[in-house]
């Protein structure tokens, strides 16, 4: 319990921190904040919530239900296939976007060369941002709506019916309502990774609260700045977060029953080519082409950038997000140990607040601890000065605390999820059959616990490792001196506009990325439930 | 294989249901029965006995070693008692053959294997050996539970409620395997469960519990026919209670007539010797007491009958308005509302002080 608890305090340390920073205004830099800067920001963000909201919504549902409740050729295939731009960070197929239709792009080129066709809409704008994140984050409300559908589209459908509604008019005033809780828990983890998002928004030069928090880091070198902008993001991220847990709520009344074989409904030939279609083309813009073109260019630097540096980064990634995965296993494992030892209403709320990190964006969390953390540093080094006579100017800044810390908060629910309801199987008279056969506690936990949790602790340490590979402000703005990753290699290479070069750490991601949705896919468990 | 005592043991801090004040003894070799409605304190007693709950007062003592104590009590994995629990709790990663052979670490495997062998064989799953719990049936997964708890000779056997995840016909068979099993393997065990018929079916000793306490700890036979209370009467069996006023030490006579015991007229505690003239009774009439009679003057008007294919049990209303049941051989078929002729056929007497 008392881990627990420093857990969660964990988690609210970068809350309480960045508001805070109210505390310290720096009046230039404020009203600079709020005369040029945030307008923007708040328009611009707001756009962006919309239309991805939308964009995921309609792609996301459409998706479901014709996955879920529709016969079609190749049904089966896209119904896991539709996960795989999971894999695919919304940054990569962000410069991928770009650079396949920016006006020197071959397809423009093309047009332009071969048809004289010019004037196609800038790719770098608010609508391409939207184009962009709305397929990297559809898979969201996907799974989730079509897991709804899976178990109760049927029935609805056929109660629908026998009320006298066709099956459109089913879909739209029973199905449809009926999943709403649903759609709306995806659609707030879609936003929250929206407002969380920097690479994309960086790679189209599109002003976020995240990216104005990482130049306020970088650009202005206020601290302060950086934290009052981190605090308003959080308000944002909140009233997702608020939204998420009652349709969370909402969702578990809304349970009505499983039906184990369901028929689907049968499209007509030319409704069903559609679909394939449609299905195809999603697939194919969202993760077939990229990932060509990934491949594609990646061949043409294979040569020259498959270096030593390119195994550095690579070796980074894959410390930092081993050493992330088990840390975020280990905390992971004992909170729900926590939770099973004195179940109860405190300790579940305990247990929610500690794994709410995941809504926190990045850069949040890279400037909500590097604060506290620089403090106790300039604290440890005035101790260590006048009772040692230590000179230095940083204990913990340079080191990798920040970061992990962040990722710990960032990733905790991902790992917890999983061994949680891992967990939940194995029941208490299960301990006391291993107790009553002579096992101690070190028997139980070895020949019994570790065992059965094996699977679980494996998908969330996968799920973690590729989380944090994925991620990019964190390590961006926290990482030592010479700790390059693939990702801020990525990043690098987006910001001169070197698409090849960036193509092939994109594509080391990718590969990783795909692993946990094969695990989820073959398991067919459910990543956040 | 040894005797277990429980001497007025309490229980009532950390578990919901409580027991107070609990004692009896099953001897060494036989089965015993907890039997109770829900929330009556009978599981609370199994987990102190198992060593997974305190106790407050008493002490708990398997074959002569004392297992719990107030404020002491011998770790549950070194008590050697198996359980089975109400979920069999069958190790999901384990094969049916590694599940009984869970407790038997330590020994030498090749013993190892010939017990689990044995038992497997023992309880009807010897082709079953490589399957994982998820893949038998429920009435084998039970099997496998109680393989899994007998393997290491443990000195008692406890059973949470073992058949409550069976269906009806199922119970009744396995109920009976299960006594032959034990008896087979000579085990004490203690069993918990709220189905008389369960109780019957597989103990020597059984204990009816209400609110903590064991209020009559007998053989079954004995509990149906010599209830120590109105509680007893009422929860083991069918039957009324019927006003009476003693006449002498063996006389009681209720609207029927006159009941003569064979044995004295005991009312209230066992052997009271209160009962004098005029003394106000209740008397319990089993179904079998009341025997239908066409030629009897006797009547009373059917007001409700079961039929239970060799026999109806028909509930009758005497001329006064009380009620009695009766069993009667099904080709005697009356209306309801229909008068009939009865008789009594009264064994011996069991009545109650009227409170």
């Amino acid at each position: 319990m008392l881990f627990a608890l420093a857990i969660t305090a964990l988690v609210l340390v970068p809350v309480v921190v960045t508001f805070s920073s109210f505390a310290q205004v720096d009046g230039d830099i404020l009203a600079h904040l709020t005369e040029f800067v945030l307008p923007e920001l708040v328009g611009n963000t707001l756009w962006l919530v919309l239309g991805v909201g939308i964009g995921v919504s309609v792609l996301g549902v459409s998706l479901a239900w014709l996955t879920a409740m529709c016969d079609f050729p190749g049904r089966r295939l896209f119904d896991w296939a539709l996960l795989l731009p999971l894999a695919l960070p919304a940054y990569v197929t962000a410069f991928v976007a770009i650079g396949l239709l920016d006006f020197t792009g071959p397809l423009q080129t093309w047009l332009r060369a071969g048809w004289g066709i010019t004037g196609l809409p800038e790719i770098r704008s608010r609508g391409g941002v939207i184009l962009v994140m709305s397929l990297a984050l559809y898979p969201y409300v996907y799974l989730i709506a079509k897991n709804a559908f899976a178990t109760q589209g049927a029935i609805a459908l056929e109660a629908a019916q026998s009320l006298g509604l066709s099956r459109w008019q089913g879909f739209f005033r029973v199905a449809l309502p009926m999943a709403r809780p649903w759609i709306a828990a995806g659609l707030m983890l879609a936003l929250m990774e929206t407002l969380a998002d920097f690479g994309t928004m960086a790679i189209f030069n599109y002003d976020t609260f995240t990216t104005a928090i990482y130049k306020a880091w970088y650009n202005l070198f206020s601290l302060p700045a950086a934290a009052q902008l981190a605090s308003i993001l959080i308000l944002f991220v909140l009233v997702a977060v608020v939204f998420e847990q009652r349709s969370r709520t909402r969702m578990r009344y809304g349970a009505v029953g499983r039906s184990a074989a369901q028929r689907r409904i049968r499209l007509s030939p030319v409704r069903a080519g559609l679909a394939f279609l449609y299905a195809g083309a999603v697939l194919a813009i969202a993760f077939l082409i990229p990932v060509m073109q990934l491949a594609l260019w990646a061949r043409t630097v294979l040569a020259d950038d498959l270096d030593s540096r390119y195994w550095d980064f690579a070796w980074h990634s894959v410390l930092l997000a081993g050493i992330g995965a088990l840390m975020v296993v280990a905390v992971a494992l004992l909170l729900a140990y926590a939770g099973r030892q004195r179940p109860g209403t405190a300790i579940t709320w305990t247990q929610r607040l500690a794994t709410l990190g995941y809504a926190f964006p990045g850069a949040v969390l890279a400037v909500g601890l590097f604060i506290p953390v620089a403090a106790l540093d300039n604290w440890l080094i005035d101790r260590g000065r006048s009772w040692f006579g230590f000179g230095g100017t940083e204990i913990l800044k340079g080191t990798l605390l920040v970061m992990l810390l962040a990722y710990l908060v960032r990733f905790l629910a991902v790992g917890f999820g999983p061994i949680d309801s891992g967990l939940h199987r194995i029941t208490r008279s299960i301990d006391e059959a291993a107790r009553n056969l002579g096992s101690s506690t070190t028997a139980l936990l070895t020949r019994v616990h570790l065992p059965i949790l094996r699977a679980s602790l494996l998908t969330a340490a996968t799920l973690t490792f590729v989380d944090i590979m994925k991620e990019m402000p964190i390590t961006l703005m926290t990482r030592p001196f010479g700790w390059d990753t693939l990702a801020v290699r990525v990043f690098e290479m987006t910001s001169e506009g070197e698409w090849e070069r960036a193509a092939l750490p994109s594509l080391a991601i990718v590969v990783a990325g795909i692993i946990p949705i094969i695990l989820l896919t073959w398991r067919g468990a459910r990543p956040l439930d | 294989m040894a005797e277990l005592i429980l001497d007025s043991v309490s229980q009532s801090y950390t578990a919901r249901q409580i027991i107070a004040d609990l004692s009896f003894t099953l001897p060494e070799g036989t089965i015993g029965c907890l039997l109770g409605p829900s929330g009556c304190g009978k599981t609370t007693a199994l987990r102190c006995i198992s060593g997974f709950e305190p106790i407050q007062t008493g002490e708990i003592r398997i074959g002569g070693e004392v297992v719990s104590r107030p404020g002491w009590m011998l770790p549950a994995e070194k008590r050697r008692v198996g359980m089975v629990f109400q979920d069999y709790a069958l190790f999901p990663h384990l094969s049916v053959a590694d599940n009984v052979g869970f407790g038997l670490r330590g020994q030498p495997s090749t013993e190892r294997l010939a017990r689990i062998d044995e038992l497997l064989a023992l309880v009807g799953l010897a082709g079953h050996a490589g399957q994982f719990p998820h893949q038998l049936s429920g009435g084998q997964q039970q099997r496998v539970a109680l393989a899994r708890a007998l393997a290491p000779r443990p000195r008692l056997i406890l059973m949470d409620e073992p058949f409550s995840n069976l269906d009806v016909e199922l119970r009744e068979r396995l109920s009976l395997e299960v006594r032959d099993i034990l008896k087979r393997e000579t085990t004490t065990a203690l069993i918990v469960t709220h189905d008389q018929h369960e109780a019957f079916a597989l103990a020597d000793w059984v204990g009816v519990m209400h609110e903590g306490r064991i209020q009559q700890w007998d053989t079954p036979y004995n509990l149906y026919h010599e209830p120590a209370n109105r509680f007893v009467a009422d929860f083991v069996g069918q039957g009324a209670l019927l006003s009476g006023e003693v006449i002498n030490d063996h006389l009681v006579e209720i609207e029927l007539g006159v009941l003569n015991g064979h044995i004295p007229v005991e009312c209230g505690a066992r052997g009271c010797d209160e009962c004098v003239r005029n003394c106000h009774v209740d008397v319990l009439l089993r179904p079998d007491d009341i025997v239908h009679d066409d030629d009897s003057l006797l009547l009373a008007e059917v007001e409700n009958k079961a039929f239970r294919g060799a026999e109806f049990l028909y509930t009758l209303k005497l001329p006064s308005g009380q009620r009695a049941l009766s069993l009667v051989p099904s080709h005697h078929n009356h209306a309801i509302g229909e008068k009939i002729g009865i008789k009594l056929a009264v064994d011996h007497v069991v009545a109650f002080r009227r409170e």
